[in-house]
């Protein structure tokens, strides 16, 4: 049991770190390190511009996408390269959280599925940040239930005909491509009449509509389909084959090992380290004490968790299971986290903004928490997925399994 | 990186779990728990013959000579069994208190014992409520004998020999304290077995009137001894209590597949399904703590102290949640004397006591980090 790197890997990272020394954005560390859920801001640059430069860069050196095949753009490095890259690239990795759906889902499911010719020419420009992608799969009746969705696309000719609307598309407002799911025949069940495309988000009749969210920023849109053309050979696996094509877009986003989840622990140790209270410091304070320390031992074991995984990799194994439950450890600990944090702060905790405490880091956070645990499968549908899949359970019991799409009611009660 | 343990380890886990399932039933544990036999005695002459007593115990003492990631795949299994045997209070205890602060004549003479089956040991620390605390400690040591009450020690009752915490100092700081060792059956000590939560690991009240007691260790040396002790034990019952975790959730896992209600599996029922993913989550962010104090522990590493209070209390949390939550996926039949649930009940709840509460261990990690980052 040791935490060393083989020779290989060693090598591997002195000459990641030597590269990432010469050439990161140092004057952005500071605040990329600042940066926590629900603000990362640059107060004299435009994020977009800076993430897309260090891409750039990343690509022309070669240290683009290290697990693509070269001739996609990538490094053809091993997945423990990869894990070793994301630890020395540091804050700055925070650059690359626009192309993470582009990157972890729409590209491995056009390497999957796509003509080669179709990979040539889009994928080196995704892998350089040229390009950025989007995923349009959930829609208003399709949430959890991916598979319910009602965006049309019908054949005319050579191409397809999509009419619809997609939601909580991330990024939709900056992507130039997406990869689409859409109906094809919906007099099947519904899992039976999907299939998958990719598309030019400035094809006519493509609209945008940035979504305000609770927390008052629009990291997501809606999108609306009016008769758009889509080309047959930028289908994605066969016709009715879409549910499946999906699978590999989504196990892409389950697999991303070793990406660091946020908790907020250690923000709220940092802060209840220098914090005083009434009747003394923070960290003294025996309710504060016990709170820190069981969140502290979820933070650890969500790290250590993610370290067993490497490891798996390391090892050339495939990691089991157990990093399924990154995300639903942390969705929920970082808005209690931050709940608390106001807390400590009593009747002031209100005050957000560059007038709150440590400019309103926490209130922040607090109200961007809600959707870490919705966005990526919602909190329950991660624990029927361990449940099922980790655990041996029986999946639920669905009325709509076999029956036609059409046939599926669509309303509660009317 | 490997942040797992070797392909031997391995190995050794599995020969601990075929052993321990072939010789620690249910129904053996059962006696144990029912009153009929103090601790399984054929099942310790047996975890000695397979080496497993001193398997941390160097050759030169009559141990293995293997390691401490050796005896934390052991302790595993010894959770999951629920071995109703002295194995923490001994081999996690006793015999690593001996490790650190015996003579050489002291570890020649009670740990090839120990490694053999021959002695069983314990530590006399607590007097009465409360946690690990130098003043907590007022049993009195002077001209080598000892006069005082230690209650609760574990195994007390079957314990050959203990490591007693005595006063030896009145400055009111660590350094009052000091270590002894004294031979439970000789005159001057007085045992009584204590009714607990636990039957299956006795709790016992030792009276020491002019009890004769040598030193271990150096005098004064007794509270820096002790928190290495209990740090490393700790980190052994994380293990043991991840292997309890890990069998209670599977006891919940497979009735929730065998039970069937309203004309369906009960396991397909998210309220049930969504319970045992829960469980599942604190049993793995147990797992990965307590292989980081195993790490820390098998290198002795600056870290032991956070590790060790981090896996005690994730192992402590995860043990509890699961045998609580299994018996709620068993329904009324998991709270029968019956089935085997209470068992992991009554072993995760003690165990959350025995090297102090989960109050006294979050306060330590605390304190461990802010040091660690002060430094």
């Amino acid at each position: 049991m040791n935490f060393d790197d083989t020779p290989q890997e060693a090598e591997f990272r002195a000459t990641a770190r030597a590269w990432i020394g010469a050439n990161a954005p140092r004057q952005y560390e500071d605040e990329l390190r600042k940066s926590s859920l629900g603000r990362t801001v640059l107060k004299n640059a435009n994020l977009l511009e800076v993430a897309k430069a260090w891409q750039k860069k990343k690509a022309d050196a070669g240290w683009a996408c290290l697990h693509w095949p070269k001739e996609y753009g990538g490094r053809g490095s091993t997945p423990i390269e990869r894990v070793i890259w994301q630890q020395e690239e540091g804050p700055f990795g925070q650059l690359s959280r626009m192309f993470i759906i582009g990157h972890g889902m729409c590209g491995p499911t056009m390497m999957a599925f796509a003509r080669e010719e179709h990979k040539r020419t889009y994928l080196p420009p995704l892998a350089s940040g040229e390009k950025v992608w989007c995923q349009l799969f959930s829609e208003p009746a399709g949430g959890s239930d991916v598979a319910g969705l009602r965006t049309r696309a019908e054949k005319d000719g050579d191409d397809w005909v999509i009419n619809g609307q997609k939601i909580w598309t991330s990024g939709a407002h900056y992507s130039d491509y997406g990869i689409l799911l859409t109906r094809t025949d919906p007099t099947v069940p519904k899992h039976k009449g999907l299939t998958m495309f990719f598309l030019d988000m400035k094809s006519p009749g493509v609209e945008v509509r940035p979504i305000k969210q609770a927390s008052g920023a629009s990291d997501f849109n809606e999108v609306y389909f009016t008769n758009v053309r889509i080309p047959d050979h930028q289908r994605l696996g066969e016709v009715g084959d879409g549910w499946n094509v999906s699978l590999t877009t989504l196990m892409n986003e389950r697999s991303a090992i070793g990406a660091a989840v946020s908790t907020g622990f250690p923000e709220l140790f940092e802060y209840c380290s220098s914090l005083m209270l009434d009747d003394g410091p923070a960290i003294e304070d025996r309710a504060v004490r016990s709170k820190l320390a069981n969140w502290a031992v979820k933070a650890s074991g969500l790290k250590y968790t993610s370290m067993r995984a490497i490891s798996a990799l390391s090892r050339g194994e495939r990691p089991g299971p157990e990093n399924s439950i990154g995300k639903l450890v942390a969705g929920s600990m970082i808005q209690d986290v931050a709940t608390y944090a106001l807390d400590l702060q009593g009747a002031s905790g209100v005050v957000s903004g560059d007038d709150a405490e440590l400019a309103g880091r926490f209130q922040a956070m607090l109200l961007r928490a809600p959707g870490t645990r919705v966005e990526g499968g919602t909190d329950e549908i991660m624990r029927n997925i361990i449940a099922e899949r980790v655990l041996g359970l029986p999946g639920d019991i669905r009325v709509d399994k076999d029956v036609p799409f059409n046939k599926i009611p669509t309303k509660g009660r009317n | 990186m490997n942040f797992d343990f070797s392909d031997d380890q391995k190995q050794l886990r599995d020969q601990a779990r075929k052993f321990l399932t072939e010789k620690c039933s249910p129904k053996a544990v059962r006696v144990v728990l029912d009153g009929k036999a103090p601790y399984d005695k054929e099942l310790w002459k047996g975890l000695a013959e397979m080496g497993f007593l001193g398997v941390a115990i160097p050759e030169e003492f009559g141990g293995a000579g293997a390691g401490h990631l050796e005896l934390c795949v052991i302790a595993e299994e010894m959770g999951r069994a629920n071995a109703p045997v002295p194995f923490s209070s001994t081999v996690y205890l006793a015999a690593e208190a001996l490790l650190i602060a015996g003579s050489d004549a002291q570890k020649k003479k009670w740990l090839p014992a120990i490694a053999s089956g021959d002695a069983i040991g314990t530590l006399a620390l607590f007097e009465g409520k409360g946690n690990p605390a130098p003043k907590a400690v007022k049993l009195a040591a002077a001209n080598g004998v000892l006069n005082g009450v230690k209650k609760p020690v574990p195994d007390g009752a079957i314990a050959d020999f203990a490591v007693v915490a005595a006063r030896t100092g009145s400055s009111g700081r660590d350094g009052d304290t000091s270590l002894f060792l004294v031979d439970l059956k000789a005159a001057g000590v007085e045992v009584k077995n204590l009714t607990n939560l636990d039957p299956t690991r006795g709790q016992a009240e030792i009276t020491f009137k002019d009890a004769k007691a040598e030193p271990l260790g150096a005098a004064g040396e007794g509270w820096s001894i002790l928190s290495q002790v209990l740090d490393r034990a700790a980190v052994l019952c994380a293990f043991e209590q991840v292997g309890g975790s890990d069998r209670a959730l599977e006891m919940g896992r497979d009735y929730a597949l065998d039970r069937i209600a309203f004309g369906r599996q009960i396991g397909s029922f998210q309220a049930v399904k969504h319970m045992l993913a829960d469980m599942y989550v604190l049993a793995t962010l147990a797992r990965s703590n307590s292989y980081y104090g195993a790490w820390a522990l098998s290198t002795n590493a600056a870290e032991l102290p956070e590790a060790a209070a981090a896996a005690r209390i994730s192992a402590t949390q995860a043990f509890q949640h699961c045998a609580k939550n299994n018996i709620q996926v068993h329904g009324g039949m998991g709270f029968t004397w019956e089935f085997d649930c209470h068992m992991y009940y009554r072993r995760a709840n003690a165990m959350a006591l025995g090297l102090g509460s989960l109050t006294y261990w979050e306060d330590q990690l605390i304190d461990r980090m802010r040091k660690k980052n002060a430094a």
